[in-house]
């Protein structure tokens, strides 16, 4: 029970922490939102790729999983995962295919959604 | 003190609380959406997942989640609050592929929604495609020499 609450704890600092280093970038900077999305996970690939992200991850769990960031850290994780079963062709293969659960769910459900609903009018407050 | 520099001191010192303020928002929602994803991943762990697994499933619960919200109209007004507390997390990437195509239904199927799916998820994909591509041919040339 200790040890939930404390993995619970982490991934709150953490996931907070990198929310608030967003949100500088959206008040501090001319920045959009879909260039700051990007801006994240190209840096969770980076830092997977220089073997940073795995020790976060394995630190904050959900902190760093759950932001953009984790999206890019998986990729990375996939990809060097990839080449090493295919050599070259993982190069290719790698990237989507770790990308394959996040992206088919927002698609999917995406799609479900837009048949169900209509766009709401935008409230001006 | 002239009113003109009283003025700009004003407008400068409610610009840095309305950041002090977003950010304060931002690490509340978005550490909340963080511990929420947490307790998800802990909760599959518990089910007898694997942890690879336990974390793609979250992911996925997540989604579904904010796409929901985002479906019936709940997503902005929490968003309107959070700012990057919902924008960061998987939650916004969500909301950013359901948003741009449900506003253009209108268009159609497939040139509505179909196209504007990938407004923001299309960015999205092509550079972690790319980062992921340049990091694939790094990684295979050094373990080449390794």
């Amino acid at each position: 029970m200790g040890e939930l609450l404390l993995h619970t704890v982490r991934a709150f600092l953490v996931g907070g922490a990198l929310c608030i280093c967003a949100q500088l970038l959206i008040d501090l900077t001319a920045l959009t939102p879909a260039r700051i999305l990007v801006v994240f996970e190209v840096a969770g690939v980076a830092l997977g790729a220089l073997g940073i992200f795995e020790p976060l991850l394995e630190f904050a769990g959900a902190g760093v999983g759950v932001p953009l960031l984790g999206f890019g850290g998986v990729i990375a994780r996939g990809v060097r995962e990839a080449v090493d079963e295919q050599g070259l062709l993982g190069v290719m293969t790698g990237p989507l295919s770790a990308a394959a659960g996040g992206t088919t769910a927002a698609l999917v459900f995406g799609y479900l959604v837009c048949l169900l609903f209509r766009a709401k009018p935008k409230s001006q407050t | 003190m002239d009113k003109q520099t009283y003025g700009a001191l004003v407008k400068r010192r409610a610009a840095r609380t309305r950041v002090t303020s977003n950010c304060l928002h931002a690490f509340l929602c978005g550490g909340a959406i963080c511990a929420a994803g947490q307790l998800l991943t802990e909760l599959y762990l518990f089910l007898g997942m694997a942890q690879r697994d336990a974390s793609t499933t979250t992911t996925i619960t997540l989604i579904f989640v904010a796409a929901s919200l985002t479906g019936i109209g709940v997503f902005d007004r929490i968003a309107r609050f959070a700012g990057a507390g919902t924008l960061l997390p998987v939650t916004g990437f969500a909301n950013a592929v359901v948003s741009p195509a449900i506003d253009n239904k209108s268009e159609g199927l497939v040139v509505g929604v179909g196209a504007k799916i990938f407004t923001v998820a299309g960015p999205v994909l092509l550079f972690a495609t790319l980062s992921g591509v340049v990091w694939g041919v790094i990684y295979y040339v050094i373990s080449l020499f390794a």
